[in-house]
């Protein structure tokens, strides 16, 4: 196997990676504030890519079909504040209740993951439903003689990287951002201390739907979306936060990375089922060794 | 207390009443039952991976239902049929088939695509006795008396496929196809026709159904350096791996790919700009010119919407349902028993042309065509077989069997 099929092994790695890093940052922000596994939280991410699809419709019936390239960019911030709305109504409606409570918490999400589903369905028709990709988006750059990269691949590659630093700057440079790790770190100090934790918990939460928002949106450049869609994704996530350790966001990183590179090494090696196989596997071993993930949170207190 | 007399009085004006509000009852129902509807079952993925291929389908039964309850319906009743989803989930085919056997006591059912759905339902239609139309091409090496098969079966489109390929130059072969029943039958028949037509396989893949992560699987086809694909992928995938294949800079000249669960309709999801050049084989296309199917083409865009397109198990089932309703007159009744009798050996001027009921095997003698995917989206014909080619579901490269009547299947004699 030639140097191409190495390096566009590790590019199509790095392009899952992307995928899956947008999907478990949200997870991974509301797992470690909240402590509230989330299982609806695939169908935020089909919330996101239906904004694209409904946009694109809307753009298509007033200005005919050369606005593609217009309605994507307006639909990836379009996405992140529908996902983040239905993340905020949600979490006053029902994941408030939830707190410390993993196991209600595990039923009631699921039951919410259904009801969106099938809301989407009553919506949009059980049908997968297609988004064209832009034109600017269509085709690849040739880095290498039979080494293509394509062009929304390298989007995704960069809107990812846009949203990660833009997370860290929020967490780390603005008061807020202090707020959501102190509480992060520890709840109950930071309620004596004067924060306001419910209201940090509504916002994570919202900002948590809002990312996996986005990475519907990426999702719909790679294939058809439907209401089932956010299940195809859900698992890999809820393994690259479980991998990386929850609350650090290089924790999530380095899951995504591991995951998402791993993937179609071992696909490459073997078969798609089989590679899927194998990765789980390693996860679940290494997991023996060090429950925490690779990167944990490393806190006074005592819980 | 009323007197004797008066009650003796009472209870007999209750026994007339009762006597007579039975009676008309009775002659009311036996009057009505000539008039009472057929009920007919439907059974189709609505929801799930399948969904974008199964819906059309179910369309295309309703409307030969709709146009023969307008002529009048059958035997002078109307055709009402009942919708149950499969939801791309088999045990829950397997379940809705016997609710509708059962609970609905239909005449027959019209439904399926996947051989998994298929494979789900046949116990429950064999142990019922009943009766199901099965429109959509498979892999064949079946033969069941409860199943009418008005698709192709493998040597009437796989198998003349891999013979065009390979006449036309193509002999390096990557198969890849999704991981269930039907992908894997159809290569084990491919990888015979290779060794025995002169062909090479260079790579053979499977991916879960509605797997969407194909950028893998194209680099390993990119290294195999095939001559062509040979594309049993099956729902959603088929959208995932054209679309990733086109953005991955590879098109039908560089690679080309014969798919046979591809047809117009699944274009529409994936579009027409992914598939550009690529190939299908399939007994009927929608750009065929027969006076049918231009009838056929032009109804069902004025019941669905000019966007919509027909395909090959659309119009299978098309003539599935028109199969059924002859068979019907001519038995004189719906029971089906009586039916599966009298649908053997049955002709009927189908939209891709006349088609026969096979009466040794229950399946449809069609004809075999390759089509190249156009700009819009419709096929352009680029080879035929002319003549109806007989349906063979144990062909001799691959099985030692062979059907002697419907369900009853032996060895092959030396």
């Amino acid at each position: 196997m030639g140097i191409e099929t190495l390096l566009s092994q590790i590019f199509n790695g790095l392009s899952l990676s992307s995928v899956l890093l947008l999907v478990g940052l949200g997870l991974s922000i509301t797992f470690g504030i909240m402590g509230v596994i989330n299982f609806a939280h695939g169908e935020f991410l089909m919330v996101g890519a239906y904004v694209v699809y409904v946009l694109q419709t809307l753009f298509n019936k007033l200005y005919g079909h050369g606005a593609s390239g217009v309605s994507f960019l307006i639909s990836i911030p379009l996405s992140f504040f529908v996902a983040a709305l239905l993340g905020f109504s949600l979490e006053k409606v029902l994941i408030r209740f939830l707190y410390g409570r993993p196991y209600e918490g595990i039923l009631a999400t699921w039951g919410c993951s259904l009801i969106l589903q099938q809301a989407a369905r009553n919506i949009f028709g059980a049908n997968n439903v297609d988004v064209t990709s832009p034109k600017w988006l269509a085709g690849g750059v040739e880095a290498m003689p039979g080494l293509q990269l394509p062009y929304n691949r390298l989007f995704i590659l960069a809107l990812t990287t846009l949203c990660v630093v833009g997370i860290y700057l929020y967490l780390y440079r603005t008061a807020q951002g202090r707020r959501m790790r102190a509480v992060m770190q520890n709840r109950d100090m930071s309620a004596c201390l004067g924060i306001r934790t419910r209201k940090v918990d509504t916002f994570t939460f919202a900002l948590g739907s809002g990312l996996a928002g986005i990475a519907g949106c990426a999702v719909s450049l790679l294939g058809s979306i439907g209401p089932s869609t956010g299940q195809n994704y859900i698992i890999d996530a809820f393994m690259v936060v479980v991998l990386g350790g929850t609350g650090r966001l290089a924790g999530t990183i380095a899951g995504a990375l591991v995951m998402g590179v791993l993937n179609p090494v071992f696909e490459l090696i073997s078969t798609s089922s089989m590679g899927k196989v194998i990765l789980f596997i390693l996860v679940i071993l290494f997991l023996q060794g060090k429950p925490q993930g690779l990167f944990s949170l490393k806190t006074r207190a005592l819980d | 207390m009323l007197k004797v007399k008066s009650r003796t009085f009472i209870l007999s004006i209750f026994i007339i009443a009762v006597v007579v509000g039975v009676g008309s009852a009775w002659i009311n129902d036996a009057r009505s039952a000539e008039k009472e509807p057929i009920k007919v079952g439907i059974l189709h993925s609505l929801s799930g991976t399948m969904s974008i291929s199964e819906v059309a389908v179910k369309d295309g039964e309703l409307l030969a239902i709709e146009e023969i309850n307008a002529r009048g319906g059958v035997l002078g009743r109307k055709i009402v049929p009942i919708i149950e989803d499969g939801a791309s989930d088999w045990p829950t085919f397997a379940e809705k088939a016997k609710k509708l056997i059962m609970k609905d006591k239909v005449a027959v059912v019209f439904g399926c695509w996947t051989s998994a759905s298929r494979k789900a339902v046949l116990p429950v239609f064999e142990k019922y006795d009943h009766l199901l139309f099965y429109p959509v091409q498979y892999e064949g090496l079946e033969a069941s008396k409860n199943i009418i098969y008005t698709g192709a079966t493998a040597n009437q489109q796989i198998m003349p496929g891999v013979t065009w390929l390979l006449k036309n130059g193509h002999k390096k072969f990557y198969l890849l196809g999704s991981d269930y029943v039907f992908p894997r039958t159809c290569n084990l028949i491919v990888k015979a026709q290779l060794k025995a037509e002169g062909g090479t396989l260079v790579g053979e893949e499977y991916t879960p159904l509605g797997h969407t992560e194909y950028s893998t699987v194209i680099s390993k086809i990119k290294a195999a350096k095939p001559d062509v694909v040979f594309n049993s992928l099956n729902g959603d995938s088929n959208v995932a791996f054209f679309k990733q294949l086109r953005s991955a800079g590879i098109t039908a000249k560089d690679i080309p790919t014969m798919s046979v669960s591809i047809a117009e309709d699944e274009i529409r999801g994936i579009g027409a700009e992914n598939m550009l050049d690529h190939l299908a084989v399939w007994n009927y296309f929608m750009s065929m010119d027969t006076p049918e199917n231009k009838k056929f083409v032009a109804a069902y865009k004025a019941r669905y919407g000019k966007d919509r397109v027909t395909d090959d198990p659309i119009e299978a089932n098309y003539f599935g349902v028109y199969l059924w309703a002859k068979a019907v007159e001519k038995a004189g009744t719906p029971a089906p028993l009586k039916v599966r009798a009298a649908v053997r050996g049955l002709k009927f001027k189908a939209p891709e042309g006349e088609v026969t009921v096979d009466p040794t095997n229950n399946h449809v003698w069609k004809i075999v065509q390759v089509g190249k995917v156009k700009p819009d989206g419709q096929f352009d014909i680029i080879w035929s077989s002319g003549k109806p080619v007989a349906p063979d579901p144990f062909p001799s490269l691959v099985s030692n069997k062979i059907v002697l009547e419907p369900g009853k299947i032996v060895d092959r004699k030396k």
